[in-house]
Parts: structure tokens; C-alpha cells; sequence
């Protein structure tokens, strides 16, 4: 049988592809820390000067306000769009599935204007609210499928015991569904604090504003070809989401790869 | 959807068949409750109000000529018809149709061949290698830009190579791959495929590792080779998953803003200007804010035809 050399070829042909996979971040972590003699010298210089604190703490603010408002949000309408009748149901739901696939290019631009005309570009509020907005398409989308999942005996048996529906959601059905749950918020993190050009043109004057990606893109065009220190900032910038990935690699692959599964 | 009717309890359904409307045992299941709206609601109107209302927008500006400041003329199609007639604009479709060609095509190809190839043995430490292959998927694209910035910079790791190559006596292809004319496109394309092998790899090996033993077994002791193997087995049992990969990997192409912004600007010359980009040049760079959105609803009309289409494509008209 060829079974075991066919399986060492298989294994390598693995291993190939995850070298390349990993081969310019390893290679930003060594030019980053100026390996072999380990310095950090470069993150503390491209944290100064990139004010990276600044930036890094708009973008936790950003994308905990971003993802808890929107989760619940995006809880409690897939729990009617998945558990209750009414009229219109339908309708709405396709309503949100077809956000699912509207680019942040087709509407930043007159997302600008026309919020730059009620005051709110340059603030946390014009680049939080469309980005709940982007996530409750998706979170409603995945919330209806995990409500659609519960057995209707468990809300029945919830409501024979004088539950309400708002009881019945956050005490029995929330508590159940928290993988589900977490796979929602992982994803709606990683897209938030990933985003880009949403905040390059909300914020477009108000520098203390800055979100991480885009303090990496000013901090490039400040330090064009220092690769060692442009690298140290894109790791200060990429590693919260890494890290999360890290530990919850099953939540994102799962989520993301259903986000072009259909009905 | 059937299992949650397999779950219906038998009570439940003879509360239904008592019900006054005999015409609600065919609805799908849970109860009539308008109090469903009260829930709805506050995501509705967020949604409503900061997605869908900017799309409505878009589609109003793009039919004027409006340079963000002063008043708008109306310009009916114009500035749509204007997406074929400008050079610059009809080389940033082609270029996107090029890069779908390097986002979407070539990954979904070496992954799905590589696969398939592996199809007949179980791996070990598969965890391991989807967490690996998949990496790129998180990573902020900014940051992605940064990375391979240095791998194509003159003095980079790619050009080395190249350069060592050049010592064995091959001609010198080194060169600065993303301020050159003819080969920027191809190197920003080849950051995608960097970033889609993974994803198409991740979910080509969870498909294949769910294609049932025996339909290998049965293939085999029919005697067919690897080649009819695939074409009968893998192929077939692939089919979804190939149709997810290219949607994700498609809209990955046509929401390409980011790498190109940080990468090249859209240089050297007009060579690797993309329509997402054009979308953000055209608006705060030239002033015209009709056109950008005009491009801005273009993308938004292509991204919805891709993920409509190639699951229609790809998995066939039965399905």
C-alpha cells in the first residue's frame, strides 16, 4: 500500500501552505523585534510616536460600544424573527439579508455628507452608528438561524410557566444559545476593529478620533520605507484580533464561513 | 426549518389543526404575536436609518454632477454612462475583473486540486493547519498592506530570492514590484490569493473530510483512478463548499479598498486603480461626489449579483 507515502506527501503539501500562510507575519514579528537580538525598542518608539495609546483606545471604545448595542439589538430581533409570527416578518428578514451584502463603499460616501450635515462626522457617535447598523444585518441573519433551532417546547413550556417573551429570551433561550452568541460577537469585533475606510472619512479632521488601522495608515505616511518600525506598529494594530483568534478559532471559521450561506 | 417541524410536538399540532384558520397548519411554526414588531424595532431603525437610507442616497447623488460644496445639476445617467466612457474608470472594471481573477479563481483552483488530492487519507493535526491557514482571514487587511509591502520592497525577501537566483546565472528579475507599470496588479492580486487560499483550503477539507468513506470505496472497487475519483466523488461532494469559497472570495476582490489605499494609491500611473478605490478618489480627490457614488451602487449591484449567481452557478438549478 503507497497509504503512508501518501499521507506524509499530504502532510507536507499542508505544512508548505501554512509556512506561507504565516511567513510575512513571522517575518514582521522578526524586522518588528529586530530578532535574533529581541528588542522592543521599535514598539516602544512606534507607540510613541505613532500615538498608538490614543488610537488603540478609540478603537476598544468604538467596538465594545459597536458590539454590545448591536448584539442585543441583533438578539432580540432574531428572537422575533425567529420564534414569533407577524405581519411583515418575511419582509423585513429579506430586508436584512440584503444588508448583508451592501459594500461600506456604496454608502460612505453619502454617509458622509449627509452626517457631516447633522454635526456627527468627527465623532464617536458617526462611526459607531453605521457600523451597528452593518452588524445587525448580520447578527439578526445569525440570531434568527440559532432561534429557528430551539425547540418550540422549550418556549412553550417557558410560557406555561407565566414567562413573558422578554423574560423567556434573556433568562432561557440567551443563557442556551451563548456559543451561537459568542460566535456573533467575535466576528462583529473583528470587522469593526478591523474596519478602515469608514473611519478614514468620518474622521477626517479630528486626529484624536483615530481608530488603530487608520493610525497605521498616517503612521506610513510619516514613515514610509522604516519597515521595522512601520511592522511594530501593523503587530500593535493586528494583535488584539490574533490573540482572540487564537483562543476562539473555532468561532470565527464557523461564523465567517456561514455569511454566504443562504436560506 | 425540518427539524424544528420534527420537533413540533404532537399537542401542539392538534392546538393548530383547532385553530380557527385551518389555513396556519401550513405556516411555519412559532406563535402569532405582533409583539414581534416591539422587538424588531430598534434594530430596524438603526439598520434603516444608517445603511439602507445611505444606499438610497447614493443611488440620489449619483444621478447628479456635485463637487461636495457647491450646488448640484441634475445629470440623470450620466454619470453611470460615464463608468464605460472614461478610460481611467473602464481600466479600474478590468482591473477588478483581473483581480477576481487572483481573489477568487486561482485560490479556489490550488486549493480545491490540493484537497482533492488529499482526499483519500484522514489528517492528522487538522486543527492545527486550519487555525494556521485561516490566519490571514483575521489580520487587518492595513496591516496585511504593511506586510507585504516589505515582502515586494527592493530590499524584501521576494527580491532576494530573486537576486540569488540571479548569482546562479538566471536573468535578474528583481525589481520594485509595486511601483512597476506592468507588475503591480499581478503582485496586489497575488496578496489576495495569499489571503483566499487559506479560507478555500479551510473549507474544501472540512467538506471533503464529510464525503462518505464509502463512496471512495465504492469508486475504487469500481477502478477508478484518482483523476475519475474526482470528477465522481470529490467534485460532487465539494460543490457547496466550492460555491461558498468563490462568493466570500468575489466580494473579497470587489471590497478591495483597504490593500489598495495603503499599497499602491491606486499607482504607479492608473495600473492598479480599482473601482472601490475610485469610489473614495473620485469623491474627496477630484470633487466629483456623483460619479463616486455612481461607482459606490455599481459595487453594491455586483456584489449582490456575485452572491446570487455563483451559488446558483455553481451548485445548479436543482438545488
Amino acid at each position: 500500500m503507497s497509504g503512508s507515502r501518501e499521507r506524509i506527501i499530504n502532510h507536507a503539501i499542508l505544512a508548505v501552505f501554512a509556512v506561507i500562510a504565516v511567513f510575512p507575519m513571522l517575518g514582521v514579528l522578526t524586522q518588528a523585534l529586530r530578532l535574533p537580538e529581541l528588542d522592543f525598542g521599535n514598539f516602544a518608539e512606534a507607540w510613541r510616536e505613532g500615538h498608538f495609546g490614543t488610537y488603540m483606545r478609540n478603537s476598544v471604545i468604538v467596538t465594545t460600544v459597536t458590539v454590545a448595542v448591536s448584539s442585543v439589538l441583533s438578539i432580540m430581533a432574531g428572537y422575533a424573527l425567529g420564534t414569533m409570527r407577524f405581519r411583515g416578518a418575511t419582509a423585513v428578514f429579506l430586508l436584512f439579508l440584503a444588508g448583508l451584502t451592501i459594500p461600506t463603499e456604496a454608502v460612505v460616501v453619502p454617509l458622509y455628507f449627509d452626517l457631516r450635515s447633522i454635526g456627527l462626522d468627527n465623532t464617536y457617535a458617526g462611526l459607531i452608528l453605521p457600523q451597528i447598523a452593518m452588524s445587525v444585518a448580520f447578527g439578526t441573519f445569525w440570531m434568527r438561524a440559532y432561534f429557528r433551532s430551539v425547540p418550540p417546547s422549550l418556549v412553550e413550556a417557558a410560557r406555561m410557566d407565566g414567562a413573558s417573551s422578554w423574560t423567556t429570551l434573556w433568562r432561557v433561550l440567551v443563557p442556551i444559545g451563548r456559543p451561537a452568541i459568542l460566535t456573533m460577537v467575535v466576528l462583529v469585533t473583528m470587522w469593526t476593529w478591523n474596519e478602515f475606510l469608514l473611519p478614514l472619512v468620518i474622521v477626517n479632521s479630528d486626529e484624536g478620533l483615530r481608530t488603530a488601522p487608520l493610525g497605521l495608515s498616517f503612521f506610513q505616511g510619516t514613515h514610509h520605507t522604516d519597515y521595522s518600525l512601520l511592522m511594530a506598529g501593523a503587530l500593535i494594530i493586528a494583535a488584539p484580533i490574533v490573540i482572540v483568534y487564537i483562543f476562539l478559532q473555532r468561532h470565527f471559521i464557523a461564523g465567517m464561513l456561514s455569511g454566504a450561506v443562504k436560506e | 426549518m425540518t427539524t424544528v417541524a420534527r420537533h413540533k410536538s404532537p399537542v401542539s399540532r392538534q392546538a393548530t389543526a383547532t385553530a380557527p384558520r385551518a389555513r396556519e397548519r401550513v405556516r411555519p411554526p412559532g406563535a402569532p404575536r405582533r409583539v414581534g414588531w416591539l422587538y424588531v424595532l430598534p434594530a430596524l431603525v438603526i439598520y434603516a436609518g444608517f445603511l439602507l437610507w445611505p444606499l438610497v442616497r447614493g443611488a440620489q447623488f449619483s444621478l447628479y454632477d456635485w463637487d461636495g460644496l457647491g450646488p448640484a445639476t441634475w445629470a440623470g445617467m450620466s454619470n453611470y454612462s460615464r463608468l464605460l466612457s472614461d478610460p481611467v474608470l473602464r481600466g479600474a472594471f478590468w482591473h477588478l475583473l483581473v483581480l477576481i481573477l487572483f481573489y477568487a479563481v486561482l485560490p479556489c483552483i490550488i486549493a480545491f486540486v490540493l484537497v482533492a488530492a488529499m482526499s483519500r487519507t484522514r489528517i492528522r493535526g487538522l486543527t492545527f493547519f486550519r487555525t494556521v491557514l485561516f490566519l490571514p482571514q483575521v489580520v487587518a487587511m492595513v496591516a496585511v498592506a504593511v506586510a507585504w509591502q516589505w515582502m515586494y520592497s527592493a530590499d524584501g525577501p521576494i527580491n532576494s530570492v530573486l537576486r540569488g537566483l540571479h548569482a546562479l546565472g538566471l536573468p535578474d528579475w528583481s525589481r520594485g514590484w509595486l511601483g512597476d507599470f506592468t507588475f503591480a496588479l499581478p503582485a496586489v492580486g497575488l496578496v489576495g490569493t495569499w489571503v483566499g487560499i487559506g479560507l478555500a483550503m479551510v473549507l474544501f477539507l472540512a467538506g471533503v473530510q464529510k464525503i462518505p468513506r464509502e463512496l471512495y470505496e465504492a469508486a475504487r472497487i469500481d477502478g477508478a483512478g484518482p483523476v475519475r475519483e474526482f470528477f465522481t466523488v470529490t467534485l460532487p461532494g465539494l460543490r457547496r463548499e466550492l460555491a461558498v469559497a468563490l462568493t466570500l472570495t468575489t466580494i473579497m476582490a470587489i471590497r478591495n479598498f483597504d490593500l489598495i489605499y495603503m499599497a499602491t494609491s491606486g499607482g504607479p500611473g492608473d495600473s492598479t486603480k480599482v473601482p472601490a478605490y475610485e469610489v473614495y478618489n473620485r469623491t474627496f480627490n477630484t470633487g466629483e461626489v456623483g460619479l463616486g457614488c455612481a461607482i459606490g451602487v455599481t459595487l453594491a449591484v455586483l456584489a449582490f449579483l456575485a452572491t446570487a449567481g455563483i451559488g446558483r452557478l455553481v451548485e445548479g438549478r436543482d438545488s
